[in-house]
């Protein structure tokens, strides 16, 4: 099992990663669990300077935009 | 700092980019660009006849009523921003994949003051940023050894001097005006920062912010290929002409208005000149206003036309776009109120200054 983290403070991108990244992983079919972070100080304990930022079972994938639904499943597999 | 989305550069950690084949694949791109500014400057080049010519239609009669007079600014003014704006933004965004927040970090990281605000608040414009991370910006800013000086030249360069408000500039009013924002705005942003850093406020910073622990688990940055690039710049566009072109047409409309009805010299009297005290007032309305660039350009490319002098409404515009009542309770999470008032009034001080100074020489 997956554990996706989508870290952002709420302005729309994070909301739009967090839908996408959701989509994406039910859309691989894997099991999984995704959460949003949007304490200051986890997100900072990950060394993010730029949000959103998504993290898969602890590694940070992807910083400061939005990607597209096939970079997406690639970062879940 | 403004909720101004900004191409941000994609640190994508997916293994395997695909790797082109150099020679065909840097050509094919090449050509993709060639024809892409071509195109561009046709359409740029077309734009006054073409304008003027579906205005005709749409209102026909003289040409000196106020509405074809609205119409025709509208007609012209709008797709010629929309197309500067876009040229722009790309630019930038390419340029943006060069620089990360964490290049810029390292940069600055321990650097004396004098030269660090002057480094920040020029990487302040390059680097990618966006509102909503100015608090982890901040913090890992810090926490890394930039000086707070030196932060905050980069924090007050980063919202103001943007790209948006740049392209709007030197598509309403020419390459000078763009230029003289530009230097302007970098030096507010190096005095003030230089100034808060003498002040030695570091302990109305919040503590908490300097026991962080910036464990880098931080993204390795992989190499990016042209073609990235070209991506980043591309998605830039897509990215921010395609959030803020609403507020566009809707400030050229209001300017269309104002150019098409507001008679002559009528804010000469507010906003003109021989008004001294309107360039303070300007700054006081504007500070705790938001708006984006792109929606208070227009208008005040109007207001302009009517009679407001350069300098009051420049310093309006950039005391909307630098400070703002939102952006002053985001940083009350890391920032003491007295903090925040020094920050809000050296950046209003050093506006009002370079107002005059426009009014002055202009």
């Amino acid at each position: 099992m997956i554990h996706i983290e989508v870290l952002g403070p709420g302005c729309s991108k994070c909301q739009v990663l967090y839908q996408r990244a959701d989509e994406a992983a039910k859309a691989l079919g894997i099991e999984y669990e995704i959460t949003k972070v949007t304490d200051i100080e986890r997100i900072i304990g990950y060394g993010i300077m730029s949000t959103p930022a998504l993290v898969v079972n602890g590694t940070v994938k992807l910083v400061g935009r939005v990607p597209s639904a096939e970079q997406l499943r690639v970062f879940l597999s | 700092m403004i909720p101004e989305p900004r191409g941000a550069i994609a640190e994508d950690l997916s293994p395997g980019a695909k790797p082109e084949s150099p020679q065909s694949g840097a050509r094919f791109l090449a050509l993709k660009i060639a024809a892409g500014l071509v195109g561009w400057a046709v359409l740029y080049a077309s734009l006054p006849g073409l304008s003027k010519w579906v205005a005709a239609h749409i209102v026909p009669g003289p040409r000196e009523t106020h509405l074809a007079s609205a119409v025709e600014f509208f007609l012209y003014e709008a797709p010629k921003v929309l197309l500067l704006l876009t040229l722009v933004v790309f630019g930038v965004g390419v340029i943006r994949s060069y620089f990360t927040p964490e290049r810029t970090r390292a940069i600055l990281a321990g650097k004396s003051e004098a030269a660090g605000n002057g480094l920040a608040a020029a990487l302040g414009i390059v680097t990618p940023f966006c509102s909503c991370s100015a608090i982890p910006l901040f913090i890992g800013f810090l926490t890394a050894g930039v000086p707070l000086g030196v932060t905050f030249s980069f924090l007050i360069a980063a919202p103001m001097v943007n790209e948006v408000a740049l392209a709007l500039l030197f598509g309403l009013f020419g390459w000078k005006v763009a230029a003289l924002y530009l230097g302007t705005g970098l030096s507010i942003a190096i005095v003030a920062g230089w100034v808060i850093g003498k002040l030695r406020m570091e302990e109305h910073v919040e503590p908490w912010v300097y026991q962080m622990h910036l464990t880098d688990h931080g993204p390795a940055e992989g190499a990016v290929s042209w073609d990235g690039r070209v991506r980043h710049g591309l998605e830039a566009v897509k990215d921010i002409v395609g959030k803020v072109w609403p507020y566009l047409l809707a400030g050229i409309a209001v300017g269309a208005g104002i150019h098409g009805w507001v008679p002559e010299n009528f804010m000469a009297s507010i906003m003109g000149k021989g008004a001294w005290w309107s360039v303070p007032l300007a700054v006081v309305i504007g500070v705790p206003m938001y708006s984006n660039a792109a929606g208070i350009i227009p208008v005040v490319h109007a207001l302009l036309e009517k009679g407001a002098a350069l300098g009051t409404v420049l310093a309006f515009m950039m005391s909307v776009i630098a400070l703002s009542l939102p952006e002053m309770i985001i940083l009350r999470r890391v920032l003491r109120p007295v903090l925040i008032g020094a920050f809000v009034g050296i950046v209003s001080l050093g506006i009002v200054v370079v107002g005059y100074l426009f009014n002055w020489l202009i």
